[in-house]
C-alpha cells in the first residue's frame, strides 16, 4: 500500500485576477470552512490559508484525483464555475508541493518579496488547522518546517531588509527627504495591501502617528485600529494635510482626490514643512502637478519601482541565495517524507537487524575453537533465524492495515521503537559500515 | 620655515581633497579615514602656520591677499572641523575640502612677501575686526556649499531621477539643519564684524566724511541680504530651495565683497 499524497492546491496574485481572488478568499475565517471539509473521507489530515493575495488548500490522501475535485467543489461551489476554478488554480504533489509551501513561507512567492506578513498569517492559520485537530503528522512536520526555513532565509539572506518593495523604497525616499522617519507622521489615505505594508514599514523605521482616511469610516476605523492610529473621513483630507508629514494614498477613486492648489494652502498653513506623497493607486490619487510645489514631493508607483530598481542587483543575489535554502530545505523534507514510507522502513529494519547479527556473530565465532565449516553455517542460519522470528511481528503490524491506527502513525511507532532516525535512512550505510568495525 | 609649513599644509589639504573624491565615488571607508586624518593634519598644520607667522611679520597675519585667503580657508577648515565634531553631513567634506583646496591654491599662488603694517592698520581692532568677519564669512561658506548640495539633491528628488548622486548626497532635512545652523552661527558674526568695523573706521577718520567705497557698498549689500534671508527663514518659515537658493545668492556678494577688500586694500 502506498503512503499518502501530499497536495497542495492553491491561487494567488501572479495568476489569478484580483476579480476572481476576491470570489475564492475565504472571507469567513477558517472555523466553518475547516468544519466542513471533515465531511470528505479521504483526507487524512488538511490546512486552509486565505490572505488577501492568495488562497492555499493543503492536505494529504490517498486518491489525489478524486479528492481535489471533491475539495474544490465543498469549497468553492456557488462561488465560481467548475470552469473558472480549473483555470485559474494551480496544483501541487508531493516535492513540487512542498517547495510551493516554502517558497510561500519565506515570502519569495510574495507579491512584495521579503515582506514578513506572510508568516504570521501561516502561523494563525496553522493555529485554526491544530486547534480543529485538521492537520496531520505530516502536514504538522511540513508547516514546522515551512517556520524554521522562512526563519532561516531571514536570517541567512539579506532578502527582509532590502526588500523589493514599494515599502522599501517608500523608507529610502523618505530618509533622503527628512533624514530621519522617527516623529514623522503618517496618513494613510484608502486601504490596500501594499499601502498598508508601506506604512507599517514606516511604522516600523518609527514613524510615530497615524491617521487612516477612509470614504467608509468604519473601515477607516478598523485600520487605525491595527496601527494605534485615528481614523478620519475623506473629506477631511485637505485639513489633516498640515498635521501629517507622509501620505500614503491608495483609494479606488477613479478621479484625482487631491490638487495642487489644495496641497499648496496646506503648504503655508506648514510653514515649509516637508510633505512627502505616495500615490500607490491606480489610476492615481494625486494631481502630478503637486511635485511642482516647494518642499513637496509626489512619486507614483512607477517612481517608486525605479528606487527599487536601483538596487536590483543585489536583490536578485539574495533571492538566488533565498531560493537555494529553500531547494536544499525542500530535499531534507522529501528525504523526511520517504524514510516514512513503508518500504525503506522495513529495508531499514532489516539492515539494522542483520547488522546485529553480524556483529555479534563476529564476536563469538572466533572464539569457538574447532568448529567446522558445516557447523559454524548452521550457527550463522540460527541467528537469522532468531532476527527473523523477532522482526515478523513488527513487520506484520506494518503491513495490515489496523483498524484504529493509521499507517503513517504505525510507521512512527516503529521507527522509534527501534530507533530508526530520520538521519538513518540517509546515513544507513554509513551505520553499516561503523556496524562492521 | 613659515613656507615650508604652508606648502606641506597645503600639500595635506591636496591629498584630503583626492580622497574625499575618490570616496565619494568608490564609498570606501578606508578611504574616508584617510581624508579625514589628512584633513585634521593639514588644519593643525595651517594652525600652526599661522601662528608662525604671525611672529615673523609682527601682527596678525590678515592683510596681504595671500594672508587674507589663507586665513579664510583655514576658518573653513576649523568651522568644519568644529560642527564635525558635533553631527555629520554624509560627504559634506568632499566638498568643504574642495573650497579650502581651492582658496589654498589662490593663497599660494599670490605673493607671499611680508608688508609691513601701514600706519592707519596698526591698531587692536584689527586682529578683531578682521578675524571675527572672516570666521563669519566662512560660516556663510559652509552654509553656501551646504546649499548647493540641497539644490542638487533636491533636483535628483524632483526629476525621480536616484542616479548617482541621490545615494551620495545627505538628506534634505540634514542640509536644511546645516544651512540654518551656519547662517544662524556666520551671521552674527558678520554683524558683529561690521560693528567693528565702523568703530575702527570712527576711531581712523574722527569727525571726517564717511568714506562710501564699493567694499563699504557691497558689505551693506551682502548683510540686508543675510537678514533678508534670515527674516525670511525665521519669521516667514522659508525653508529648503528658496532659502539655499538665497545662500547661494548671498554668498556671491560675500566673494564680491572680498574681491574689492583685496583688491582695493584696506584704507
Amino acid at each position: 500500500m502506498r503512503s499518502d499524497t501530499i497536495v497542495l492546491l492553491g491561487v494567488n496574485h501572479k495568476k489569478t485576477p484580483l476579480a476572481v481572488r476576491e470570489k475564492l478568499a475565504l472571507t469567513g475565517g477558517y472555523e466553518e470552512p475547516l468544519e466542513r471539509l471533515r465531511q470528505i473521507k479521504g483526507l487524512n489530515g488538511y490546512f486552509l490559508l486565505s490572505t488577501c493575495n492568495r488562497v492555499e488548500i493543503l492536505f494529504t490522501c490517498q486518491q489525489p484525483e478524486a479528492m481535489r475535485i471533491e475539495v474544490l467543489d465543498l469549497l468553492f461551489a456557488g462561488k465560481v464555475t467548475r470552469e473558472e476554478v480549473r483555470d485559474s488554480i494551480y496544483s501541487y504533489e508531493n516535492e513540487e508541493a512542498v517547495q510551493h509551501l516554502f517558497m510561500v513561507s519565506s515570502s519569495l512567492d510574495s507579491m512584495i518579496v521579503g515582506e514578513s506578513q506572510i508568516l504570521g498569517q501561516l502561523k494563525e492559520a496553522f493555529r485554526h488547522a491544530s486547534e480543529q485537530k485538521t492537520s496531520c503528522q505530516v502536514i504538522n512536520k511540513l508547516l514546522h518546517k515551512s517556520f524554521s526555513v522562512a526563519k532561516r532565509v531571514r536570517t541567512e539572506t539579506q532578502i527582509g531588509a532590502s526588500a523589493v518593495s514599494i515599502s522599501y523604497a517608500a523608507v529610502e525616499l523618505g530618509r533622503k527627504i527628512f533624514g530621519d522617519l522617527r516623529g514623522k507622521r503618517v496618513m494613510l489615505v484608502g486601504a490596500g495591501e501594499m499601502a498598508e505594508l508601506a506604512a507599517e514599514h514606516l511604522v516600523g523605521q518609527g514613524a510615530a502617528d497615524m491617521i487612516v482616511a477612509n470614504r467608509t469610516l468604519e473601515r477607516a476605523m478598523k485600520l487605525a485600529d491595527r496601527f494605534n492610529g485615528r481614523a478620519v473621513g475623506l473629506d477631511e483630507l485637505v485639513e489633516q494635510l498640515v498635521n501629517v508629514d507622509i501620505i500614503i494614498s491608495s483609494t479606488g477613486a477613479s478621479d484625482l482626490i487631491l490638487f495642487k492648489k489644495e496641497v499648496s494652502g496646506a503648504m503655508r498653513k506648514r510653514r515649509g514643512q516637508p510633505l512627502f506623497f505616495i500615490d500607490i493607486a491606480v489610476p492615481r490619487d494625486l494631481d502630478p502637478e503637486i511635485n511642482k510645489l516647494d518642499n513637496v514631493f509626489l512619486y507614483d508607483i512607477d517612481d517608486l519601482n525605479n528606487v527599487v530598481e536601483m538596487n536590483r542587483e543585489q536583490r536578485d543575489k539574495e533571492a538566488v541565495k533565498a531560493r537555494r535554502i529553500v531547494e536544499e530545505e525542500s530535499l531534507k523534507f522529501n528525504r523526511w517524507i520517504d524514510s516514512q514510507e513503508l518500504t525503506p522502513t522495513i529495508k531499514e529494519l532489516r539492515q539494522t537487524v542483520d547488522a546485529i547479527c553480524r556483529t555479534e556473530l563476529a564476536r563469538t565465532l572466533p572464539r569457538l575453537n574447532g568448529i567446522s565449516k558445516k557447523e559454524q553455517k548452521s550457527i550463522e542460519r540460527m541467528a537469522s533465524a532468531i532476527a527473523g522470528k523477532i522482526l515478523h511481528n513488527p513487520m506484520q503490524y506494518l503491513k495490515t492495515d489496523h483498524p484504529c491506527v493509521d499507517q503513517g502513525e504505525r510507521i512512527a511507532q516503529v521507527r522509534s521503537l527501534f530507533k530508526l532516525h530520520e538521519e538513518n535512512c540517509t546515513l544507513s550505510q554509513k551505520s553499516q559500515t561503523r556496524d562492521d568495525e | 620655515m613659515s613656507y615650508l609649513l604652508f606648502q606641506i599644509s597645503f600639500a595635506c589639504y591636496l591629498l584630503a581633497t583626492a580622497a574625499y573624491f575618490y570616496f565619494f565615488f568608490k564609498q570606501d571607508s578606508l578611504l574616508r579615514r584617510i581624508a579625514r586624518g589628512g584633513f585634521f593634519v593639514a588644519a593643525g598644520l595651517h594652525t600652526i602656520y599661522i601662528l608662525v607667522r604671525y611672529f615673523e611679520a609682527g601682527h596678525t597675519p590678515i592683510t596681504s591677499i595671500h594672508e587674507t585667503v589663507s586665513f579664510f580657508a583655514w576658518s573653513i577648515a576649523c568651522c568644519y572641523l568644529s560642527f564635525r565634531w558635533r553631527y555629520t553631513v554624509k560627504n559634506f567634506g568632499t566638498f568643504a575640502s574642495l573650497m579650502v583646496f581651492i582658496l589654498m591654491l589662490i593663497a599660494s599662488l599670490a605673493s607671499r612677501e611680508i608688508v609691513p603694517l601701514p600706519p592707519n592698520l596698526q591698531s587692536w581692532l584689527l586682529p578683531v575686526h578682521a578675524s571675527i568677519s572672516i570666521v563669519g564669512d566662512a560660516f556663510l561658506a559652509l552654509a553656501a556649499i551646504g546649499g548647493g548640495m540641497y539644490l542638487l539633491q533636491e533636483r535628483e528628488l524632483k526629476q525621480k531621477r536616484f542616479g548617482f548622486l541621490f545615494s551620495r548626497l545627505p538628506s534634505l532635512e540634514a542640509l536644511d539643519k546645516l544651512n540654518n545652523h551656519c547662517i544662524s552661527i556666520g551671521f552674527p558674526l558678520m554683524t558683529l564684524g561690521m560693528v567693528t568695523g565702523y568703530i575702527w573706521a570712527r576711531q581712523i577718520w574722527g569727525g571726517q566724511d564717511w568714506h562710501w567705497d564699493s567694499k563699504i557698498v557691497w558689505s551693506m549689500i551682502t548683510w540686508l541680504l543675510y537678514a533678508g534671508l534670515m527674516h525670511q527663514r525665521f519669521v516667514m518659515g522659508w525653508r529648503g530651495r528658496r532659502a539655499s537658493l538665497m545662500t547661494i545668492v548671498a554668498f556671491c556678494a560675500v566673494l564680491l565683497t572680498f574681491w574689492f577688500l583685496l583688491v582695493g586694500g584696506h584704507k
